[in-house]
């Protein structure tokens, strides 16, 4: 029964989210068209980078006159926590070098969040179908932002902001089998909360997420 | 290369780089023991800060507004064991309609 998921399961899971990947990339277009990014460059950062809050972070802060050095910054501090979620994920992934590196560049919260199969461990196939199907969502977003300015709308009008951590919390029901898994969560979303209004954004999440250096066992 | 394109070819590199990690070095290998339970726990506290971020976080730090009503209801639909996309649904629903209200 549970053996059987396929890239299409993964597509289907994160179905719901494209309104929200399609508007918030076309939201990005418009704010880093606006920041003087041009027409290609944002496109083409949608395409590389494929993470959300880091390039709203970048775009924002060429737009407020900011260095290269402060964007870059901001930006990597918000997907620090992929570099934990990579090596979390590592097990999954199998093939050749091209293969294994393409397939992580599919790796977003979302994509990771749906392909959980319990006990940490994730399926790759969710992973990658859930994430081929958000990529074309988040990069024509992106276009239709950078070209045709904002028709689609702003995305929190249409409540879609709210569509992302209604994901999250139906995932983590599913995580809260034992005993620690409830302390980790509980934990990790007190720390957030703390750390929230202290600190740049991107850090409450990955203090957050060190919490699960708890599991690991002594020698 | 101007500002703009030296930021998207920075972000771009290291994020590739960052998700890359696990796959390209470890990619296969099964992991250690000792380290099983921290990958275990991942999940539960990076979601749960994901919640908290998603839902309460801003530009200045902390924002309460409409978006909470739409967590509270998709709560509720998790808690009926309503299927995924009901319960994403559901919360861009309410949410909308709380700001349309007020």
């Amino acid at each position: 029964m549970t053996t059987s998921r396929s890239y299409r399961d993964g597509a289907r899971a994160v179905a719901a989210l494209t309104p929200a990947a399609l508007s918030f990339g076309a939201a990005f277009g418009v704010l880093a068209e606006s920041a003087g990014m041009g027409t290609f460059a944002p496109i083409v950062m949608s395409a590389t980078t494929f993470a959300g809050a880091a390039q709203f972070a970048a775009a924002s802060v060429l737009d407020e006159g900011g260095s290269v050095i402060a964007a870059v910054a901001a930006a990597v501090l918000l997907n620090a926590r992929y570099g934990a979620v990579s090596i979390a994920v590592a097990s999954a992934f199998r093939g050749a070098r091209l293969r294994r590196l393409l397939e992580s560049q599919l790796i977003v919260d979302e994509s990771w969040a749906v392909a959980q199969v319990g006990g940490g461990r994730i399926d790759r196939r969710l992973l990658v179908g859930a994430g081929l199907l958000l990529f074309p969502f988040w990069v024509g977003g992106t276009a239709l932002g950078v070209l045709f300015g904002d028709v689609l709308g702003d995305p929190e009008q249409l409540g879609l902001d709210a569509a992302f951590p209604a994901l999250f919390l139906a995932l983590l029901a599913g995580q809260l089998a034992s005993r620690r898994a409830v302390f980790a969560a509980l934990a990790g979303a007190a720390i957030a909360l703390v750390l929230l209004p202290l600190t740049p954004p991107g850090v409450p999440v990955i203090a957050a997420s060190a919490v699960c250096l708890a599991g690991v066992r002594p020698r | 290369m101007n500002d703009t394109w030296l930021t998207v070819v920075l972000v771009g590199a290291l994020t590739v780089a960052l998700k890359a990690t696990g796959p390209l070095v470890l990619g296969g290998r099964e992991v250690p023991a000792r380290v099983a339970g921290a990958v275990e726990l991942l999940a539960p506290s990076l979601l749960a800060a994901l919640v908290v971020t998603q839902a309460v976080g801003a530009d200045g730090g902390l924002a309460l507004d409409e978006r909470l009503v739409g967590v509270g209801v998709a709560a509720v639909a998790v808690r009926f064991r309503a299927p995924l996309i009901v319960v994403i649904v559901l919360a861009a629903v309410s949410t909308a309609l709380m700001r349309l209200a007020l």
